[in-house]
Formats: structure tokens, C-alpha cells, sequence
């Protein structure tokens, strides 16, 4: 069973490799949106990825309001 | 006509298989633009119908399949009308987007839709009419209606009922939440899952399967398997109208449009 922080390392890695953002320039408190310059329709497309690679459902709803990566990952956690 | 180039969308014939192509920018919203040109399309079906076999509707905008009704559109047009007038004005739109939809969902060949990213409201409501939908893993399906006070009214509801269980029909109605293409595959909306940017490569393996079968024996089966749910359409439409008719609906239809938000499409 995956901890917090692999869960969280997965989800940088991920948002990095698909956005192309050099690895390990992300940090779990970033503001996602501000740091990978994306829109709703990309996020939309981020929410299938980590779906996805991590074999859950994550409804829309859940990730009202979040906007770091660590939070994310938490919701994540909470799935899987 | 066996090809046609349009403002929202194209088609050619070859060989027994009619591909249609949703190419409006941003995200192939439905409004008049592409309602004009889906009443082309079906105009020509009838003299396609006969030496046709399977029809392919994919869209070649980046982000997916369609976004939905051109909210943009809706509003921008009704704010300027009475609230008699407004009404109205949705009622024709609706009658003529359902006479379309209804058309192609009852074509005698095989319609197969091959979706890509989003597939939302309208957007899903198009998939549907579709006898098999392939889609990639990328795929998102959503009725977000609700977030803005209204139901689907391209016809959503009675298809969804005609398909699939009601749980999962009410899961998508009221939380208004998108499901990934693994969950629609697995709740038997979608047929067959795609590789990312595989879904039209398979869709046109599909077709090339279908077009070895006898057209009469394929007109009759899908007669007789899919009948097409005319009250309960007309039934949408009416609630739709209704709840179209409320002050709140123009209010979150401007705050949506407004928004500056990353995920305005949230409530």
C-alpha cells in the first residue's frame, strides 16, 4: 500500500513527464495551475491521467477548491 | 452528396463508410453553426443510406469529442429576448437538434462513435445516438447540466435509460461529475476502450468489420434492438423548458461564462 508521500511523488512525476516540466522542479505545495499553466480542459485530462495510473475514480467534485499538489495526493490517498 | 465541407463539420463516403468529422473550434460546441450543418448531414443520409454500411463521428479538435451545447451562444442570444421569447427561441432549438439526433439514431447502418478527451452534455448526448462508441482511455463523459439549474435536452436522459441502469444514470445526473472511459466501459456505455489516440484508428476496424454484413439483416436488427424513445424526448424537452424558464438559469449561465476560475465548470 502506497504512503502520503510516494502517492504524492507519483502525482509531481506524473503532472511533470505529461506537462513538460523538468522533474523535480515541482514541489507538493505548488499551486498546480500557476506552476504547469494549465487550463480546465487540461485539468480535465490530468484527473484521467492520475485516474488512470492509479486505478481510481476521483469525482470532479473532490477536487473543488484544491490547488497543491500534496492536497491532491491526499484525495488520491483516500481511494486508493 | 457524398462529401461535404462545413463551417462546424465534414463528411466524405468511401467504400460503404461515411466518416463525419466535428471540426469547430474551440471544442465543437453545438449551436446553430453545427445544428445547420447535422441537418445537411441528415438531408443526405437518405440518398447514402442505400449503398451505406457504417458511419464513423469523431472529432478532430485537440480536446475531445464535443464540450457541449455553445453556452456562450445560448445565452448571448437570450438575453436579449423576453422570457416568453427566450423560452420559445430553446423549444425550436431543442425540436431541431432532437429531429436530427432522432434521424441519425434511427439510420440504417451502423453508427459508431470514436471519442477523444471531453464528451460532455451535448457533446455526450451526440455519442449516444451512436450504435457503439469506442473510446480512448483520455475520454471524459459528463452531464454537468445541473451545475447551471437544467437537465440535458439533446435527449440524454431517455437514451442513458434506453442503455444502461438507473444508478449510474442518477450518479451522472446529480452529482453532475465526469467519469473516465475504464467506468463508462465498464458500466457497458462504451463498447470497446482505446490506447490514447487509438479510438478512431479502431473505430474504423470496427467499420471495416460491419461492412461485410448483409444491410437488410443490420437495418431490421438494430430496428427491432433500438427503438427510439419519442415520448420521453418530448417529455425532456418540456421539463428542460421549464427549468430554462427560471431567472437562476440566465444568472449561472452569465457566471459560468464570466468565470476566471481554473475549473469553471465546478460548482
Amino acid at each position: 500500500m502506497r504512503t502520503l508521500e510516494q502517492t504524492t511523488q507519483e502525482v509531481l512525476d506524473l503532472a511533470s513527464k505529461h506537462f513538460n516540466v523538468p522533474a523535480g522542479s515541482l514541489a507538493p505545495e505548488d499551486d498546480f495551475f500557476k506552476k504547469l499553466g494549465i487550463d480546465s480542459l487540461q485539468t480535465l485530462e490530468m484527473l484521467s491521467r492520475l485516474e488512470n495510473h492509479f486505478g481510481i475514480e476521483l469525482p470532479d467534485y473532490e477536487v473543488q477548491g484544491v490547488s497543491d499538489f500534496r492536497t491532491l495526493a491526499s484525495r488520491i490517498q483516500s481511494r486508493l | 452528396m457524398k462529401s461535404f465541407t462545413g463551417k462546424a463539420l465534414r463528411w466524405e463516403w468511401r467504400e460503404g463508410v461515411i466518416e463525419l468529422v466535428l471540426d469547430r473550434a474551440p471544442a465543437n460546441e453545438i449551436g446553430l453553426a453545427m445544428l445547420e450543418e447535422l441537418e445537411k448531414f441528415v438531408a443526405a443520409m437518405e440518398s447514402l443510406a442505400s449503398d451505406t454500411s457504417a458511419c464513423i463521428i469523431y472529432s478532430n479538435r485537440k480536446h475531445g469529442f464535443s464540450a457541449g451545447a455553445d453556452l456562450r451562444e445560448l445565452y448571448q442570444g437570450a438575453a436579449q429576448l423576453s422570457e416568453e421569447d427566450r423560452v420559445s427561441g430553446v423549444r425550436n432549438f431543442l425540436a431541431r437538434i432532437q429531429a436530427a439526433f432522432n434521424t441519425i439514431d434511427a439510420a440504417p447502418f451502423t453508427t459508431i462513435a470514436a471519442v477523444h478527451g471531453v464528451c460532455f452534455g451535448g457533446g455526450f448526448e451526440l455519442a449516444l445516438i451512436c450504435d457503439i462508441i469506442v473510446a480512448d482511455k483520455m475520454a471524459r463523459f459528463a452531464f454537468p447540466e445541473l451545475r447551471l439549474g437544467l437537465i440535458p435536452g439533446f435527449g440524454g436522459i431517455p437514451r442513458l435509460k434506453r442503455d444502461l441502469g438507473n444508478a449510474f444514470i442518477r450518479d451522472l445526473l446529480l452529482t453532475g461529475r465526469s467519469v473516465n472511459a475504464a467506468r463508462a466501459q465498464a458500466v457497458g456505455l462504451v463498447a470497446q476502450l482505446a490506447a490514447e489516440g487509438e479510438a478512431l484508428r479502431i473505430a474504423r476496424a470496427t467499420a471495416a468489420q460491419i461492412v461485410k454484413f448483409d444491410g437488410v439483416t443490420r437495418s431490421a436488427a438494430k430496428k427491432f434492438i433500438k427503438p427510439i424513445p419519442h415520448e420521453e424526448l418530448r417529455q425532456e424537452i418540456d421539463l428542460f423548458c421549464d427549468l430554462f424558464a427560471r431567472p437562476t438559469v440566465m444568472a449561472a449561465l452569465k457566471k459560468f461564462l464570466e468565470s476566471t476560475d481554473a475549473m469553471p465548470y465546478l460548482p
